[in-house]
C-alpha cells in the first residue's frame, strides 16, 4: 500500500453467526478525498465503518487508517479519526455544550481549548441556541449535527460518517450536506456511507457500491450515473398496449422494463428539456392513453438494477 | 506506511503523560456522572431517602423488640445501618454501568484514545461520593434518634473510613454485575438477589448469637459483619460480637481491611476484563 491512502481495506471479512456481513471488502480513499460507500440496508456498510473505527474486529483481511493497522495499533488510529455513527453516541443527560467539552477533553484537548472549540462548533453547526439544553430535548437533525460536531472536535485528519442523513427531513438533510461540504473543504479525508445515490453524488469524489458485503462497482459519481443512464423515465398507461414499447424505444437510452400488468414502463433516458412532453406526444400519436409520466434522477434502486439486474433487496 | 507508523509509535506520550491522561479521563467521566445525578436527583433516593427510612424503621420498629446489653438499640444499630445501606446502595454502580452500556455513548468513548478503564473508575468514584452522602445521612438520622459514639473523633472517623473503603470494594463487584447484565433492570434484580442476603445474614441489625448454627457461622465470617464489628469497636458502641471466637470477630479492623482489599484485588481487574470483552465485537 502507499502512504497516501488514508483509508484502505483489503479482503475484509466479518461474520455474525450465519450471516456474512463482509465478504472480502476492498476500499481505498487517498488523502483529502471523499469516498462514498453506497448500498442498501444490511450491505455491510456499518460493519465496515465499525472495523475501521476500531469498534469491531475483522475476521479476515486488513484495514488501515492513516497508515495504522486498526487491529494492531488501535490507539494510533483513534488519535486520528472522528466518527459520527448512525445512532446517537452522545450523552442524553448532558447539554450539547457539556457533551462537546467532555468529548474534546477525552480526545486530549486542554480545558480552555475544549471550551473554545465547543463554542465555535456549536455556532458553526447552528446549535448555539440549544447549546445549554439537555441533548434529550434535541430534534433528529440537531442530534446529527451535534454528533458530527463531536466527531470533528479533535480536528481529525480522517472522518467517518455512517449514514449521516438517514431519517432526516429534506431541510435538515440539506443543512447537514452544507456542514459536511465545509468540513471536507479543508482537506479532511472522509468516508461516508449512505443509502442515497444523490447524497453520494453531492458529496463524494468516488463511490463504491456495496452489496452482500463486497464492492460490486466503483467509480466517480459521473461514471456510475452514466452506467445507469442519467435519468429514469417512468410511464403509467391507462391500460396495457402492445405497441407502447415500440413507441418509446427511440426516446430512451437503454432497454425498457415493462411490468407484468403491461401498464408500467421504465427505462433509462438522457434527460433533455421537454422530454416528458415528447414522450406524451409520441404515445398519443400511437393512440396510447397515458395516466402518468415521470422523469426523475437515478436512485440507488436504479444503480442496483443496472448492476445486478435486480432491485434493492427488501 | 510502515516507516510513518513506526516513527509515530515511538513518539508516543511517555508514561507520565499517559498517567496524566488517565487522571484527566477519570476526572472528566466522574464529573459526567455527577451531572447525571444533578439532573435526576431521584436516582439518589437509595442514598438519601432509603437510609432515613431504614434508620427510623429499624430503630423504632425492630428496636422496640430487641434488647441490647450495655446500650440502646440505636447505639447498636447505626453501625449496622451504615453497613446495610452502603452495601445495598452499591447496586447503583451495577445499574449505572449497565445503563451506560445500553447507550451509544460507550461506542463514542471507544473511538477515543482514552484510558479504557476510566469509564469504570469514573463510575466507582462518583458512587463513592454518593456513599459519602449516604453515610452523612445515616449519621445525621442516627444522631437525631439518639445514637452517640463513645470514642474519639479520630476513632469514629476511622470507623467511617472502613465503611467507605468496603463500600468502594463492593461497588467494583457490582460493576461486574452491571457489565454481565443485559440491561439496567436485570442489573438491579441481580444486585438485590446478591446484596440483600449479604447485608442481612450478618450481625448488622441483630446479634448473631440466637441465629441457627449454619447462619451464625456464615454471619460471623460475612465481610459485612467484620466491617460492622470494626465500626462498633471504633465508635465505642455496644458490640455483642466481641465475645464470638470467629477470627474476624476478634480482629474486626484487620479483617475488614483484608476483605476490602481482597474484593478490590479480585473485582477491579475482573471488571476491567469483562468490560473489555463486552465492548468488542
Amino acid at each position: 500500500m502507499t502512504s497516501d491512502q488514508m483509508i484502505e481495506t483489503n479482503g475484509l471479512t466479518k461474520r455474525f453467526g450465519e450471516t456474512m456481513a463482509l465478504a472480502g471488502l476492498d476500499l481505498a480513499a487517498p488523502r483529502g478525498t471523499v469516498l462514498g460507500v453506497l448500498g442498501p440496508n444490511g450491505a455491510g456498510k456499518t460493519t465496515a465503518v465499525r472495523i475501521l473505527t476500531t469498534l469491531a474486529r475483522p475476521d479476515g483481511g486488513t484495514a488501515h487508517v492513516a497508515g495504522f493497522d486498526v487491529v494492531g495499533q488501535p490507539d494510533e488510529v483513534r488519535r486520528r479519526i472522528g466518527v459520527t455513527g448512525q445512532d446517537a453516541t452522545l450523552d442524553e443527560l448532558l447539554t450539547g455544550r457539556q457533551n462537546l467539552i467532555m468529548i474534546a477533553r477525552l480526545g486530549g484537548v486542554g480545558r480552555h481549548e475544549a471550551r473554545a472549540r465547543a463554542a465555535q462548533l456549536l455556532d458553526q453547526f447552528e446549535l448555539s441556541d440549544a447549546a445549554d439544553r439537555m441533548m434529550k430535548t434535541y430534534s433528529g437533525g440537531m442530534r446529527r449535527r451535534l454528533d458530527l460536531a463531536a466527531g470533528v472536535l479533535t480536528r481529525p485528519p480522517v472522518l467517518f460518517l455512517d449514514e449521516p442523513t438517514t431519517g432526516l427531513d429534506p431541510t435538515s438533510r440539506a443543512r447537514m450536506w452544507d456542514v459536511i461540504r465545509r468540513l471536507v473543504a479543508d482537506g479532511t479525508t472522509l468516508l461516508l456511507t449512505t443509502q442515497y445515490l444523490d447524497e453520494a453524488d453531492e458529496l463524494a469524489d468516488r463511490i463504491v457500491v456495496v452489496d452482500h458485503g463486497r464492492a460490486i462497482a466503483e467509480g466517480t459519481p459521473r461514471e456510475l450515473k452514466a452506467q445507469v443512464g442519467g435519468a429514469r423515465l417512468e410511464v403509467t398507461l391507462s391500460e396495457a398496449h402492445p405497441e407502447a414499447g415500440v413507441a418509446l424505444d427511440p426516446l430512451v437510452s437503454g432497454s425498457i422494463d415493462i411490468d407484468h400488468d403491461g401498464r408500467h414502463l421504465r427505462a433509462p433516458v438522457q434527460s433533455t428539456p421537454g422530454l416528458a412532453t415528447t414522450v406524451i406526444r409520441a404515445l398519443d400519436q400511437a393512440r396510447i392513453a397515458v395516466d402518468d409520466v415521470q422523469v426523475r434522477p437515478p436512485s440507488l434502486d436504479d444503480v442496483f438494477f443496472s448492476l445486478t439486474g435486480q432491485g434493492v433487496r427488501p | 506506511m510502515t516507516t510513518q507508523a513506526l516513527t509515530l509509535t515511538r513518539s508516543r506520550a511517555p508514561l507520565a503523560g499517559r498517567l496524566r491522561q488517565a487522571v484527566r479521563d477519570v476526572a472528566v467521566l466522574t464529573t459526567r456522572n455527577f451531572v447525571h445525578l444533578a439532573r435526576e436527583p431521584l436516582r439518589l433516593s437509595d442514598v438519601t431517602i432509603q437510609p432515613v427510612l431504614f434508620t427510623l424503621l429499624f430503630v423504632y420498629v425492630f428496636g422496640a423488640g430487641i434488647a441490647i446489653s450495655h446500650g440502646s438499640y440505636a447505639d447498636f444499630a447505626i453501625a449496622g445501618l451504615l453497613a446495610m445501606n452502603l452495601t445495598t446502595s452499591a447496586i447503583g454502580t451495577a445499574v449505572g454501568i449497565s445503563t451506560d452500556l445500553g447507550t451509544g455513548v460507550i461506542d463514542r468513548f471507544r473511538t477515543l484514545p482514552m484510558w479504557k478503564p476510566s469509564v469504570l473508575v469514573g463510575r466507582s468514584l462518583a458512587d463513592l461520593l454518593s456513599a459519602v452522602l449516604c453515610t452523612a445521612i445515616v449519621i445525621a438520622t442516627g444522631l437525631i434518634v439518639g445514637w452517640r459514639p463513645d470514642a474519639s473523633l479520630a476513632s469514629t472517623l476511622a470507623g467511617l473510613g472502613i465503611f467507605l473503603l468496603f463500600s468502594y470494594a463492593v461497588s467494583w463487584g457490582c460493576a461486574c454485575l452491571g457489565i454481565l447484565s443485559q440491561d439496567a433492570e436485570s442489573a438491579q434484580g441481580l444486585g438485590l438477589i446478591i446484596l440483600f442476603p449479604l447485608a442481612f445474614v450478618s450481625n448488622a441489625l441483630v446479634p448473631t448469637e440466637h441465629m441457627p448454627a449454619v447462619l451464625r457461622t456464615i454471619a460471623d465470617w460475612n465481610p459485612v459483619s467484620a466491617v460492622t464489628t470494626a465500626a462498633r469497636q471504633l465508635f465505642g458502641n455496644p458490640n455483642p460480637s466481641a465475645s464470638i471466637h470467629a477470627w474476624p470477630m476478634q480482629h474486626p479492623v484487620i479483617a475488614s481491611l483484608l476483605w476490602s482489599l481482597a474484593l478490590l484485588a479480585v473485582f477491579a481487574p475482573l471488571a476491567s476484563a469483562l468490560y473489555r470483552r463486552r465492548t468488542i465485537d
